[in-house]
């Protein structure tokens, strides 16, 4: 296998095999909480994928040339919400100055998934599985685009479930998770793919 | 213990690294902003109704400091908010009489004939759809709630088949009139206390086929008024809110109970139906 092939396939495994929200259990709170409407679920996802892919590649450089050459690798986690949360400060920043419509889209949830735990898990995923620098920015990439999938596929769900008769007991936010049950158990099928 | 030490001193000069970037990129990435835009918003109803034409109350705010939008364009605010508008803008503004949405049907359940029991969907569009809807009258209120569903406010309710405005929570942002499929709630000059409260314009048999309490068209409030403030046209009164002066003798000799007179409210005829 040459390593384009290798690639994509690491690529499918991030959005489908190893979804974030359905098979590693990340960043369920963004998931649950902004998956009412389809377009505020793909604003977040889009977020999501900006801030995990810059913080992959981020985190990378700052555990592998800064950490590991001076053996305190335990602080991992806290280098690691440390780089992320300045860098996402940075970044609202910067697009509200060169990208006010970019901005507009993403608005609040910028500095919402500062601390979620997907970003934070992606960083230290890449660390634990001894990822090189490009496989750890693929890695952020595609698993946030698996996080975009799935909680657009939620909001898809819950606009129909809002026509639906559901009985009083289940409505709202039961029901949503018994929905979100079922499709962790639809993507399990992908389990054999790669 | 090196170890101890390094680890504080990196994070440490992590941390103020981070905090000097952030600084210039504050000071070198500011937008400034408008400080009449928040005073503006403040002034708003701030529901984000979407009456004005813009996306919300943010949108409109930027757009009336630009100068796009006029300052007495937001209904929720009122003659109060346009002033205020005005006097942070500093411009003049003219002020519109507040228009308040009226549901104009008076075919509640058992007044108004129906064609069929409705057990759909509950959507006034779709069951509309459905052989002319579930009331025999074309031009009633379906009494599903698509007004209901669409008012920010939560001020509209459904009682006996009928849409009923809570005007104490009304903004008069007008979204139940835009929703309406058949039109039946309809914004009016909030002075306008005595009105037709039907929109049936089909001649007197017919009308009177379809609902109780279907104006036909008879004239005896064209009779009565006078003030000359009625005329018929298609089987209908209208009231020329012109010459009206609200004294409600029309709507106590109507023999439907179509207008509806808010002040006095209707006479008690109890042979009636």
């Amino acid at each position: 296998m040459n390593e384009i092939t290798r690639m994509l396939l690491f690529m499918v495994s991030c959005v489908l095999t190893n979804n974030f929200i359905f098979s590693r259990f990340l960043g369920c709170c963004p998931f649950l909480g902004v998956s009412g409407k389809v377009e505020t679920a793909a604003s977040m996802g889009l977020a999501v994928t900006f801030v995990m892919t810059i913080a992959s590649l981020f985190s990378y450089m700052v555990y592998h040339w800064l950490l590991v050459p001076l053996k305190i690798t335990f602080m991992q986690t806290i280098a690691f919400i440390l780089v992320i949360a300045a860098l996402v400060q940075f970044v609202e920043m910067f697009l509200k100055k060169a990208s006010p419509s970019l901005h507009g889209a993403l608005g609040i949830y910028l500095p919402l998934i500062t601390t979620n735990c997907a970003v934070l898990g992606v960083a230290t995923l890449n660390v634990s599985e001894n990822y090189n620098l490009i496989y750890s920015v693929l890695n952020g990439a595609f698993s946030a685009v698996g996080f975009l999938v799935a909680i657009v596929l939620m909001a898809g769900v819950r606009e129909r479930l809002e026509n639906a008769k559901i009985p009083e007991c289940m409505k709202g936010f039961p029901i949503s998770l018994v929905s979100a049950g079922l499709m962790a158990i639809a993507f399990m099928g992908f389990s054999g793919l790669v | 213990m090196i170890k101890i030490l390094f680890a504080v001193l990196v994070l440490g000069v992590l941390g103020l690294g981070f905090g000097l970037i952030l600084t210039f990129a504050e000071k070198k990435f500011r937008v400034n902003v408008d400080e009449r835009i928040e005073k503006v918003r403040s002034c708003l109803g701030g529901a984000n109704c979407g009456a004005c034409g813009y996306a919300g109350c943010d949108n409109f705010a930027e757009a009336v400091v630009k100068g796009e939008a006029k300052p007495n364009s937001c209904p929720p605010a009122g003659e109060k908010g346009a002033k205020e508008i005005a006097a942070i803008m500093g411009v003049e503004t003219s002020v519109e009489e507040k228009k308040v949405p009226r549901v104009l049907c008076s075919g509640r359940a058992g007044v108004a004939f129906s064609r069929y029991r409705y057990d759909g969907y509950k959507n006034c569009a779709v069951a509309d759809g459905l052989a002319g809807g579930p009331k025999m009258c074309r031009f009633s209120c379906i009494g599903l709630g698509d007004c209901m569903d669409h008012c920010v406010m939560g001020a509209i309710s459904i009682v006996d088949g009928l849409a009923v405005i809570d005007y104490d929570k009304c903004i008069s942002c007008g979204e139940c009139a835009k929703h309406c499929p058949r039109g039946a709630i309809q914004l009016m000059p909030v002075s306008q206390t005595v009105y037709v409260n039907c929109r049936n314009t089909d001649n007197a048999r017919e009308a009177k086929s379809v609902c109780m309490s279907a104006c036909i068209g008879c004239g005896r409030c064209k009779r009565e008024c006078k003030y000359d403030a009625i005329y018929i046209e298609n089987f209908f009164a209208h009231i020329d809110p012109e010459k009206c002066t609200r004294c409600g003798a029309c709507a106590s000799v109507c023999p439907c109970t179509a207008i509806k007179d808010l002040i006095n409210g209707l006479p008690h005829r109890p042979n009636f139906y």
